[in-house]
């Protein structure tokens, strides 16, 4: 019988521990399905957050190293500068890259460090039981922001990708989501690219993916689809926010 | 033989990095530890090493944390509000069994404090670097010549036991020049690390480099078995050096820059008829408790010397099992003790 369907290479048999509904398994198999198709797995050492995916070492095939809350792209630097023919990305969430890792995040990208990176932006503290992410939309319900996010006290959103379209030093930029087909494919294709991009030597790319997290939205698994595309969607724009392959924008005339 | 050179310590400390494999140099500016992230800007591009210029303290030691993780030779150094700030990092990486060598050129504290010499990291250095059960390795240098030659060894023994290790220099060592002889380049086969995350070409099962452990048992068991090699180090690896301690009657414990001030006042108190000995500890942590308890058996009493408000006071006492009293001279704020100040110490002791 002809397999049609089955794991990458790249993804262990260790059981997933994710909520039902939550998008973390479908972007765990995008980026193992990558390092399958670019024949990278040998080479690829991940860097897993802390946050609902510290345990991502369990089920990246790869060689891993479990990083500091908000650190991964400063123990991605270190592991680039030590191994350079590794393939090396870091897997975050909005929390680990967005609040404590900002530092880390702005300055790995700005410095053009060849690494690729995988945010997962679900507006919210899953791990820690729902409290209110640096991406928590305006008068998002949260634990710790349990009449909505004031954004006259508790301040605006990040929007990550904008911020970081600006800087010389990122090749690519670029938000999707997983909640349908069609973009599970954009998705895909922008994990290669951004894996891609590394392997050529362009340097920091980062792919944002707007994500579910039905538990602590309170939310059914379809329903925090439709909440994404109602709420998160309009906040977030999907798109290419840079491509240093298509567009030279940032960086002036003269180059 | 090879000649000698007249260096500052922070640059002598850098080369002899260098000299030891090192090649993947992170930090970030403080004084009184400048010259030797410039040293390393200077030296790194020339041997195709890495020195990278951290956007924080935190960065810089997470970039140590991942280029151990790969299996190379890493390191970076501070003074002592950056290291309070790499304390999460070696927390990690204490909790991952990696080696590093970390730099701490010490300033006055706490908060911003000073930047003249201090020895006030002491307790954070050998109790408290971070949270959690841990410890790392705690070198002590007092001359130029002795920071170049703890190097080499630091990274041994870190790579030998997996854990971090700490060069504990101060303001003063790290600011003086002297001439040194460096070493010649380490010929030593680098010690396997079949642990590190570097790939692993579809040869071995994955590799995971990580401090979580949410089944006690299992944390329990891990954090044993780290104490076991503790036990180890503390058998095998202490080191002091002991100075006209045979005869003295009153046996002054003293480390780094202020050991250095110490042994003159005993040479003075020499000349003046007293028996006085020093003894220096060279390893903070392992702390060389066999040196003291020595001591403990024919001394009449031990007077700690320190350029802090008496940190190392408790270690001595618990060596000697408080079979002799213990005192304490010291100056703090950046200040160093003169000769005479402890002289005179001593013969109000001895009096």
């Amino acid at each position: 019988m002809d397999v049609v369907f089955k794991k990458p290479h790249a993804l262990t048999d260790a059981p997933l521990h994710y909520c039902p509904g939550c998008t973390h398994g479908i972007v765990h198999r995008l980026v193992a399905e990558v390092l399958d198709e670019l024949g990278v797995e040998g080479k690829a050492v991940g860097v897993a957050s802390v946050g609902c995916s510290v345990m991502s070492y369990n089920y990246f095939g790869c060689d891993m190293v479990q990083a500091p809350h908000g650190r991964a792209q400063a123990v991605a630097t270190g592991l680039r500068r030590a191994l350079p023919d590794g393939v090396i990305f870091t897997y975050q969430g909005d929390g680990d890259l967005a609040a404590i890792g900002t530092a880390e995040t702005v300055h790995a990208a700005t410095r053009g460090e060849n690494i690729t990176v995988i945010f997962i932006n679900n507006a919210i503290y899953g791990m820690t039981g729902g409290q209110m992410a640096p991406t928590s939309l305006p008068n998002q319900i949260t634990q710790t922001t349990p009449y909505g996010r004031d954004v006259n006290s508790a301040g605006f959103p990040v929007r990550v990708c904008e911020m970081l379209s600006t800087l010389d030093g990122v090749a690519l930029a670029q938000r999707v989501t997983v909640d349908s087909v069609k973009n599970v494919k954009i998705a895909k294709a922008a994990i290669k690219k951004a894996f891609q991009n590394q392997i050529e030597g362009k340097g920091y790319s980062i792919v944002e993916v707007l994500s579910t997290c039905p538990t602590n939205w309170g939310l059914s698994p379809v329903d925090a689809l439709q909440w994404l595309r109602d709420n998160m969607i309009p906040y977030y724009p999907l798109g290419v926010y840079k491509d240093a392959d298509k567009r030279d924008n940032m960086k002036g005339d003269k180059e | 033989m090879a000649d000698k050179v007249l260096m500052k310590g922070n640059e002598a400390l850098a080369e002899a990095a260098i000299q030891a494999g090192c090649h993947h140099f992170f930090g970030y500016p403080i004084t009184p530890q400048t010259e030797l992230a410039a040293y390393m800007a200077k030296r790194m591009p020339k041997i195709g090493g890495t020195y990278l210029q951290a956007e924080s303290e935190i960065a810089a030691i997470n970039m140590v944390l991942g280029a151990s993780a790969a299996g190379v030779r890493a390191m970076t150094s501070s003074s002592s509000p950056g290291i309070s700030l790499k304390g999460e990092g070696i927390s990690y990486m204490a909790g991952s069994d990696l080696p590093a060598l970390i730099i701490n050129v010490q300033r006055g504290g706490p908060g911003l404090g000073g930047i003249q010499p201090s020895q006030a990291d002491y307790w954070q250095a050998t109790k408290a670097l971070g949270h959690g059960d841990f410890q790392v390795l705690v070198f002590a240098p007092s001359t130029v010549q002795e920071m170049v030659d703890l190097v080499q060894g630091a990274f041994d023994m870190a790579d030998k036991y997996r854990m971090p290790a700490m060069i504990l220099a101060d303001g003063m060592l790290g600011q003086m020049m002297e001439p040194v002889v460096l070493p010649e380049k380490s010929e030593k086969e680098p010690i396997a690390k079949p642990w590190a995350s570097c790939g692993h070409k579809g040869e071995r099962e994955h590799n995971i480099v990580n401090s979580l452990y949410l089944t006690p048992n299992a944390l329990e068991n891990l954090v044993k078995e780290r104490y076991e090699r503790y036990e180890t180090i503390k058998k095998n690896e202490q080191m002091a050096e002991e100075y006209l301690t045979e005869d003295a009657e009153l046996i002054l414990v003293a480390y780094g820059a202020s050991s250095r001030v110490a042994k003159g006042a005993v040479n003075k108190a020499r000349e003046k008829g007293l028996k006085v000995g020093l003894i220096r500890p060279i390893t903070l942590w392992p702390f060389p408790t066999d040196a003291i308890k020595r001591a403990a058996s024919h001394a009449k009493a031990l007077l700690t010397v320190e350029m802090s408000m008496g940190q190392m006071v408790d270690d001595v006492k618990l060596a000697c099992e408080q079979k002799l009293p213990v005192h304490f001279y010291g100056r703090t704020g950046g200040i160093i003790p003169t000769p005479k100040e402890i002289l005179a110490e001593i013969e109000r002791l001895m009096a």
